[in-house]
C-alpha cells in the first residue's frame, strides 16, 4: 500500500470516526442548546447529567439481562432511551426547586448581576453530581460492553484494493439515534404547541406571560428536556467509550465548543456545531497527539468566542 | 469608605490575625493537624487572589487553576529539573502567573457575560492537557533532606504553617491596599456600572488588567508554594474544576469583595472537608467535592454574597436608621446665592462643535447629518419627540457609540472615536438617562470616583467631590448609602459625580425625566448653580415646559435631524417643531 493510500485512508478513516462521533456530540449540544435557547441559562452542570444518563443506561443494560433480552442492538438503544425519562425528572425537580430560584424572567431579560448566581449555583450541582457519582458509582472505569463495541463494518476497498474504512458499528448505531432524536426535538420545537410556546418564552419572557404563556412552566420542561436530551447522548456514547465519575467536564467543553459553534441560542446550530466539534476532534488526531485531542476543542472553541461569538450555524431569527 | 486611611493602621488586625493563628498553630503537635493549618491559609490566599479579580472587579473567573497550576508547575520542575530553590522558585512562579495574568486578560476581557466565564473555564482545562501531553502526568519534587532549609523541606511542619500564615498575612495586606486605593474604588465602580464607570473616566481595561495580573500573581505563589508542600504535582490536582472551584468558593462562603471573606471561608470549609475526608475519604471518596458543592448550593440560595455580608448587614440593621431622606434644600442652608448668570455674547469662543454627524444601526437612521456649535458659558437645549436620537446623539459626544461619519471637535481638537473615558479625560462630563449609581456606595464614594479623573492626589478627589457634593445641594447626605436615595436625590448625586471631575462641559441626559415639579425647580436650580460657575452644559430634554425657561439655545431633532435651531421662544413657535411634539393639527392651529 502506497503513502498515498494511507493517507487518505487514515483521513477518510478520521471522517467517519468524526461524523459518527459528531452525530451523538451534536445531540448533546442540542440538549445543552435547549436550555441556553430557551433560558439563557450556562448549565455547567450538563456534563454531569451526562454522566448520569450514562450510568442510567450502563446499570439498566447490564443489570437486568436486557442485553440477552434485546440484543446487542437493541439493549444500548433502550438503555439510553431510558436515561431520557430519568433525567428529565431529575432535571425537573433540580429546576423547580434550586435552579429557579436564580433564574426566571427576572434574569432571562438581562445580561448583567444575575447569570453569576446561576453559574455558580450549576458549578455546585456539578460539584454535587460528578463527586455523589464517585461516592455511589466508584472510580473504576466502565462501559457498556456489547459486540458492537468492538466490531466494525469495512466500506470498501474504496481506491482500488487497498482503501477501506471501518465504520464501528456502536457508534454508527448511536449516530443513527442521534439524528433520529434530534430529528424529532425539531420537529417538535417548530411544529407543536408547546414547543412553540418554548420558543415564545425563550423569545421575550414577558410577552410570552402577557399571552398567556406560563414562562415558568416552559422553563422547568426546558431544563428537563435538555437534560434529558444529553443524557440519552450520554446512554449513547456509554457504548463505545469507557466512563467514570469526572467524565462530564470532558464533554461540558465539547458541548459549550459545539453551542457557541452553532450560534448560542439555536438549537438546530447546536447539533451542527456538537457535529463540527466531532469533525474537529478526530481530524486533529491526524496530526496531534492523541491528548491533545481535547486541546484543539479548546482552541476551536477560543477562536470561535473571539472571532465569531455569535457562532456560524444560528440565525438571529431562529433564535429557538 | 474611602480616603484618609493608612495602610498601616488597617494591617495591624491583620497582623494581629495571623500572630494569633500561628500562636494557636505553634500549640499543635500533631502533623496532620498542621498540614491542616497550613492548607487554611493556602486555599484562603488562593481565594483572595480569586477576590482580587473576581471579588472587586464583579468578572467572575471559573479558570483560576491556571495560575495556581503554572506556578505549582513552575516551582516543581524548577527544582527537579534545576536544582533551583523554593525560595527562588516560588517567585518564579509568581511571575509566571502575572505574565499568565496579562496574557489572558488582554485576549478575554472583551469578552462579556457568558462569554467570558466560558473562555476562563476553558483556559486550565485546556493547560491541563497540555501538561500531561507534556509528560508531566507526575512531577514528584525530590527529597534534598541534606540541606532542608535550602530546598524548604523541613521536618517541623510549624515552619510551613509559618510560611503559609506569611504569604497569606501579605495577600490580606495587599488585598485590603486595594480596598483603600482609588484603584480599588475604580474597580467597585467597574463592578457596579462600566458604561457609568467609563463616563466617568475610568479606563476600564487598564484596571482589570491590573487586577488580573496582580490576582494572577498571588495564585501563582500560592500554587508554587503548595507544590512544596504535597511534593507531588499532578495536572488534575492543580488545573483541575476543582481548583478553580475551591478558589472561588472560598471567597463566595466567606464573603466577596472583602478580604475577611476567603479567610472565614477557608477557615469553615476546609477544616470540615479535610475532617470528612481522613474520616470517610476511604468510604466515601468524594466526600470533600460533594461539600464544596453543598457548600455554594446554600450560599447562593441563602447568603449571596457570603457569610461576611450576611453578618454585617444583620449588625448594621439594629442601628440603620438613616434612610430618611434628606431634602435637598434645606440640607444645603448655606446654599450659594446664585449669581446673576450672564448668558453667552455672539463672539463667545466655541466649545463644542459638531459637523455632519451621522449613525445608522442597519437600515435605521438614528443621527442624520446633525451639525450645530455650543458656545462656551451656554446652557444648550436639544429637544424633541421620544426616538429622535437624543440620547444616540449623546452616546456619539462622549464616544459609547461610534460615528457613521461626521465629526466632533471639542475647544478645536477633534474628539470622534474617542474612547468615553478619554473624552472624560478632556473635560466632559455626562449624566445618564436611566440613573447609573453605584448603589452599595455612599454618596461620597460615588462622587469620588467622579472626581479621579481630574485629582492628581486622593485627598484633592475627596475635596473636590464633597464640593461638588454641596454645589448640587445634596450636603447633609455624603455618607448615606446611595441605594436609600429617592430619585432626585439620584440625580442630583449623578450631577454632583458628572461635576467632581471639573469639566469644563457637561452632558445631561434626561435629568429631570420622572420628576415632579418642586424637584424639577430643584434640579433646575442646581444647573444653574453649574452653569454660573462657567460650566458649559449641553441638556437633552422632551418636556418643553421646564427647557424653554433653563437652555438660552434650542435644538430640536425629530427622527435623526435637525428641524430647528435659536432661541427657544421662537423655536417654540415654528410650525415644524409644533408638528414633530403634537401632530399636523396642532400644527395647522398655530
Amino acid at each position: 500500500m502506497g503513502t498515498v493510500a494511507i493517507v487518505t485512508e487514515n483521513i477518510l478513516q478520521a471522517m467517519a470516526a468524526g461524523l459518527l462521533i459528531g452525530c451523538i456530540y451534536g445531540l448533546m449540544c442540542a440538549g445543552l442548546g435547549v436550555i441556553f435557547g430557551v433560558m439563557r441559562v450556562i448549565n455547567f452542570a450538563q456534563g454531569d447529567f451526562m454522566m448520569l444518563g450514562m450510568y442510567v443506561a450502563y446499570y439498566f443494560v447490564t443489570s437486568f439481562g436486557i442485553l440477552a433480552i434485546m440484543g446487542p442492538y437493541a439493549g444500548p438503544i433502550a438503555g439510553a432511551l431510558v436515561a431520557g425519562p430519568v433525567l428529565f425528572v431529575l432535571g425537573v425537580v433540580l429546576h423547580k426547586y434550586l435552579v429557579t430560584r436564580v433564574t426566571g424572567i427576572r434574569v432571562a431579560g438581562l445580561e448583567g448581576e444575575g447569570h453569576f448566581a446561576q453559574l455558580i449555583l450549576t458549578l455546585g450541582i456539578a460539584l454535587v453530581l460528578s463527586n455523589g457519582g464517585l461516592i455511589l458509582f466508584g472510580s473504576e472505569p466502565v462501559s457498556i460492553r456489547t459486540p458492537l463495541s468492538r466490531t466494525a463494518w469495512e466500506l470498501g476497498p474504496l481506491m482500488g484494493d487497498a482503501v477501506s474504512i471501518f465504520v464501528n458499528k456502536a457508534r454508527f448505531v448511536g449516530a443513527i439515534v442521534s439524528i433520529l432524536i434530534a430529528g424529532a426535538l425539531y420537529l417538535f420545537i417548530t411544529k407543536v404547541r408547546f414547543g412553540k410556546a418554548l420558543r415564545a418564552a425563550a423569545d421575550n419572557p414577558q410577552s410570552a406571560t402577557y399571552v398567556g404563556i406560563d414562562v415558568e412552566k416552559a422553563h422547568r420542561v426546558a431544563f428537563g428536556l435538555g437534560v434529558a436530551i444529553t443524557g440519552i447522548a450520554g446512554g449513547l456514547v456509554a457504548s463505545y467509550y469507557p466512563f467514570q465519575p469526572y467524565v462530564g467536564i470532558e464533554f461540558v467543553i465539547v458541548m459549550y465548543a459545539g453551542v457557541v459553534l452553532g450560534g448560542m441560542g439555536s438549537i438546530i446550530g447546536a447539533f451542527w456545531g456538537g457535529l463540527t466539534i466531532g469533525l474537529v476532534q478526530q481530524m486533529s488526531t491526524l496530526i496531534l497527539p492523541t491528548q491533545l485531542q481535547n486541546t484543539a476543542i479548546f482552541v476551536v472553541f477560543l477562536l470561535v468566542v473571539f472571532i465569531r461569538p455569535e457562532g456560524f450555524f444560528g440565525r438571529s431569527a431562529e433564535r429557538t | 469608605m474611602f480616603g484618609r486611611r493608612s495602610l498601616l493602621r488597617e494591617s495591624l488586625p491583620i497582623v494581629g490575625f495571623a500572630a494569633v493563628y500561628m500562636a494557636v498553630a505553634s500549640m499543635v503537635e500533631s502533623e496532620y493537624h498542621l498540614l491542616t493549618f497550613t492548607l487554611v491559609a493556602v486555599w484562603a490566599t488562593m481565594g483572595l487572589a480569586w477576590n482580587i479579580l473576581s471579588g472587586y472587579s464583579g468578572l467572575v473567573s471559573f479558570g483560576h487553576a491556571s495560575f495556581f497550576g503554572l506556578g505549582a508547575y513552575t516551582s516543581a520542575l524548577a527544582l527537579k529539573l534545576f536544582g533551583i530553590t523554593p525560595w527562588i522558585g516560588i517567585p518564579m512562579g509568581t511571575v509566571v502567573g502575572a505574565v499568565a495574568g496579562l496574557m489572558i486578560g488582554v485576549p478575554t476581557f472583551r469578552l462579556r457575560g457568558h462569554y467570558f466565564a466560558l473562555a476562563m473555564l476553558a483556559y486550565p482545562l485546556a493547560l491541563l492537557y497540555v501538561f500531561e501531553w507534556l509528560g508531566y502526568q507526575e512531577v514528584a519534587v525530590p527529597l534534598m533532606r541534606e540541606n532542608a532549609a535550602y530546598y524548604m523541606q523541613f521536618t517541623d511542619h510549624r515552619i510551613y504553617v509559618g510560611i503559609a500564615v506569611a504569604l497569606m498575612t501579605a495577600a490580606m495586606i495587599l488585598s485590603r491596599k486595594i480596598e483603600i486605593s482609588r484603584f480599588g474604588l475604580s474597580l467597585l465602580a467597574i463592578k457596579q456600572n462600566e458604561a457609568a464607570a467609563d463616563a466617568a473616566g475610568i479606563d476600564i481595561m487598564r484596571n482589570k488588567l491590573i487586577a488580573i495580573v496582580l490576582s494572577g500573581a498571588v495564585a501563582g505563589t500560592i500554587g508554587g508554594f503548595y507544590s512544596m508542600v504535597l511534593l507531588v504535582v499532578t495536572p488534575p490536582s492543580v488545573f483541575g474544576m476543582l481548583t478553580s472551584a475551591q478558589a472561588l468558593i472560598m471567597a463566595l462562603f466567606g464573603g466577596v469583595g472583602t478580604m475577611w471573606g476567603p479567610v472565614i471561608g477557608a477557615m469553615v470549609l476546609i477544616p470540615l472537608s479535610e475532617t470528612l475526608h481522613a474520616e470517610l475519604g476511604n468510604v466515601i471518596p468524594g466526600i470533600q467535592g460533594v461539600v464544596f458543592g453543598l457548600a455554594i448550593i446554600l450560599v447562593i440560595i441563602l447568603a449571596p454574597e457570603g457569610i461576611y455580608w450576611k453578618i454585617r448587614d444583620k449588625l448594621r440593621a439594629g442601628r440603620d436608621d438613616d434612610r430618611r431622606p434628606v431634602d435637598a434644600s434645606s440640607a444645603a442652608p448655606a446654599e450659594p446665592s446664585e449669581p446673576a448668570r450672564i448668558k453667552p455674547g455672539p463672539d463667545a469662543p466655541i466649545v463644542l462643535s459638531v459637523r455632519n454627524l451621522s449613525k445608522n444601526f442597519g437600515g435605521l437612521k438614528a443621527v442624520q447629518d446633525v451639525s450645530f456649535d455650543v458656545p462656551e458659558g451656554a446652557i444648550f437645549g436639544i429637544i424633541g419627540p421620544n426616538g429622535a436620537g437624543k440620547t444616540t446623539l449623546f452616546n456619539l459626544l462622549n464616544g459609547f457609540v461610534t460615528t457613521s461619519s461626521g465629526s466632533v471637535s471639542y475647544k478645536g481638537g477633534d474628539i470622534t472615536g474617542l474612547k468615553p473615558n478619554a473624552v472624560c479625560r478632556l473635560g466632559v462630563g455626562r449624566t445618564f438617562q436611566v440613573v447609573r449609581p453605584f448603589l452599595r456606595m455612599s454618596v461620597l464614594d460615588n462622587v469620588i470616583v467622579g472626581a479621579f479623573v481630574s485629582a492628581a492626589t486622593d485627598d484633592q478627589a475627596r475635596e473636590n467631590a464633597l464640593a461638588a457634593i454641596e454645589l448640587v445641594g445634596l450636603g447633609g447626605a455624603a455618607e448615606r448609602i446611595a441605594g436609600s436615595l429617592t430619585n432626585k436625590e439620584l440625580r442630583l448625586m449623578e450631577l454632583a459625580r458628572a461635576l467632581a471631575g471639573q469639566p469644563k462641559l457637561l452632558l445631561l441626559d434626561e435629568t429631570l425625566a420622572g420628576l415632579g415639579s418642586s424637584e424639577v425647580e430643584d434640579l433646575l436650580a442646581a444647573i444653574r448653580r453649574i452653569a454660573s460657575r462657567g460650566v458649559t452644559i449641553v441638556i437633552i430634554e422632551h418636556t418643553m415646559q421646564a427647557m424653554v425657561r433653563l437652555a438660552d439655545t434650542f435644538l430640536v431633532l425629530d427622527h435623526g435631524q435637525v428641524i430647528g435651531l435659536g432661541d427657544p421662544k421662537t423655536i417654540t413657535r415654528e410650525p415644524r417643531v409644533i408638528e414633530a411634539y403634537l401632530g399636523k393639527k396642532w400644527a395647522n392651529r398655530a
